[in-house]
């Protein structure tokens, strides 16, 4: 029996997670205090994901970049690419919050969108 | 001179959420002064998320979680004057503002809300003589110039203290593509959340190492390279631990300290614990009518406690603004001794007291397995047992009134930790 310890990332609360593996198999989790954290330990030791953030160039705005995120969390292992295509986006003020930026990102099904809102110059 | 029932002094989470707070209570004539371009504070330089999950039952990035407040504030047609620096504030709330298109002018405010938020401690943390080559910067610099200006301050990067700004900053320069060396952090604890020590540095492989300081900057014009070392239990450096990193940028993150020139100027009490104004039950500091919320209060790491603690700082302020809130005493004192640094608020006058009170304070070095209790006079009412506790993390007991009115004659609260 293996046995992971994780800090849930839930929530700023941080609980200290108690993960006992048989290989793949998830045989108990313990020391979350609500469920996310019980999902967190499960996906974090079978397939491990992020959310995340940065900021694309913006064209004709009142500010130079628009902060984004990932809409929802991408497979650990994508980050850097995700990261390459933010980094290739360029968007057109005006930007409004959950705008998409950039669609399906790295094919994960996920979009990036905006999370502030930028006023044309 | 202008009149206002209330003037908010700051214009990010603090701010808002007690504007909004005094309006829901029914206050009219409400004025938000900030001194820079928008609102929203320092949130908006906050791109990465992790915000609001208490509040809004969803993870929201910075500027998201700002513009929830925004668009209540927007809404309520609530009046906010940006690009306008505070200037002064007298013992009996006349405001002195400035801003290029107004000049010099002055409010006379029927109550005045602090929300002026907080700045990083200054550069002595860097404790080493001599000359400073440029590369060097404060993480909450870098994280405007990366996250607002687009621009990236380095390549290869080492991070002097532990803090959340510095923790955040490491991985947003890693994704960037700069390679972060090495965090070194003075305490044997870091002072910034696990869950950010969990995200922003080991899903990278980037070294933390405890109880390391700075000992040497090379450079000429340009930072060349940093050596750190390890100290031993009194800060001292140690010979022989030195280790030297090639490097253009230095990060400095030594935690935040609130900004409370106007506060001290005005004449309101400090704590020189926390460096914010020492409050009462209502938020309500030594000045009758001013009151004090979010991180120029005491630094917090969740806004969503920042947002909690406004709302109550608001709807105290609408309260004392129609005359509702009874004379400022003080019968019980809140003393936090044994490993509680010190508590927000410090007193409570029970008359003025709601339901239920959050004592909010923290711990001076790492627990585990230990209680948090809480006596009144010299009885034990709480006795909470926690897993962990951290001086980065904010920690929290809730008083009801019920209990308090039950002891009449009650005159010291005390919160300690204790091993058993
Ligand atoms: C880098 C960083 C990362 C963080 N990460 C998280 C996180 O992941 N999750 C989370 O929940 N919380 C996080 N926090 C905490 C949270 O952002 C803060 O606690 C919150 O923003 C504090 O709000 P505030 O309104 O008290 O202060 P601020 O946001 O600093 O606002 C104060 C405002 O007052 C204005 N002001 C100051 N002086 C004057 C004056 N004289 N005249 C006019 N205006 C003035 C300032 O310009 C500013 O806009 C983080 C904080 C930082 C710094
Ligand atoms: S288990 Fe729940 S409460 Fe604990 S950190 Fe995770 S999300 Fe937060």
């Amino acid at each position: 029996m293996e046995k992971r310890e994780l800090t849930c990332i839930g929530c700023p609360m941080g609980c200290q997670i108690t993960v006992e593996l048989e290989g793949q198999d998830v045989k108990s989790i313990t020391g979350n205090t609500c469920k996310i954290g019980e999902n967190y330990a499960r996906n974090e030791v079978t397939h491990p994901e992020r959310t995340v953030t940065s900021t694309a160039v913006v064209l004709g705005g009142d500010k130079p970049r628009v902060s984004v995120k990932t809409k929802a969390n991408i497979p650990k292992d994508k980050i850097a690419d995700v990261m390459k295509e933010i980094d290739a986006a360029v968007v057109n003020a005006p930007i409004r919050i959950g705008d998409i930026v950039v669609k399906n990102v790295c094919g994960t099904g996920v979009d990036v969108v905006a999370t502030r809102n930028i006023e044309a110059d | 001179m202008l009149n206002y029932d209330i003037v908010i002094v700051g214009g990010g989470p603090a701010g808002l959420a007690a504007a909004v707070a005094a309006r829901d209570a029914g206050i009219d004539k409400i004025l938000i002064l900030e001194r820079d371009k928008e609102l929203g504070g320092i949130l908006n330089q906050c791109i990465h998320n992790g915000f609001g999950l208490h509040t809004f039952k969803e993870e929201l990035t910075g500027p998201e979680y700002a513009y929830r407040f925004i668009e209540k504030v927007l809404e309520a047609k609530i009046e906010y004057r940006l690009n306008t620096m505070v200037m002064d504030i007298s013992a009996d709330r006349v405001v002195t503002a400035m801003s290029r298109e107004d000049g010099m002018y002055q409010i006379q405010a029927g109550a005045v809300i602090l929300a002026m938020g907080c700045r990083e401690r200054p550069r002595g943390a860097l404790n080493i003589p001599g000359f400073r080559p440029a590369g060097i910067f404060s993480a909450g610099t870098a994280q405007r110039l990366v996250n607002i200006e687009g621009y990236m301050p380095g390549r290869e990067v080492v991070i002097l203290g532990s803090g959340d700004i510095g923790l955040i900053m490491a991985r947003r320069m890693t994704l960037e593509g700069a390679k972060v060396k090495v965090v070194a952090e003075l305490m044997p604890y870091s002072g910034g959340l696990k869950r950010n020590i969990v995200q922003c540095l080991d899903d990278f492989g980037i070294p933390l190492k405890l109880s390391h300081t700075v000992v040497d900057i090379e450079g000429k014009d340009h930072l060349t390279a940093v050596t750190i070392a390890a100290v031993d239990e009194k800060s001292k450096p140690i010979p022989g631990t030195e280790e030297r990193y090639t490097c253009d940028t230095l990060l400095l993150s030594c935690g935040l300290i609130p900004e409370n020139e106007l506060s001290r100027n005005a004449g309101v009490e400090m704590s020189p614990i926390t460096s914010g104004p020492i409050v009462n039950e209502s938020l309500e500091t030594n000045i009758p009518g001013v009151f004090a919320c979010g991180n120029v209060l005491h630094v917090h790491d969740l806004v969503d406690y920042v947002s909690e603690e406004a709302a109550r700082a608001g709807e105290n302020a609408a309260k004392y603004v129609k005359g509702q809130l009874s004379d400022a005493k003080s019968d019980i004192e809140i003393t936090a001794t044994d490993g509680a640094r010190y508590t927000v608020p410090s007193t409570i006058n029970i008359d003025r007291m709601d339901d239920k009170l959050t004592l909010r304070f923290r711990v001076g070095a790492v627990y585990k397995d230990s209680f948090v209790s809480v006596y009144f006079d010299d009885e034990r009412v709480m006795h909470n047992k926690k897993r962990i506790m951290a001086p980065g993390e904010m920690e929290q007991v809730i008083l009801l009134k019920n209990k308090l009115t039950e002891k009449p004659g009650l005159k010291k609260i005390t919160v300690k930790i204790e091993s058993e």
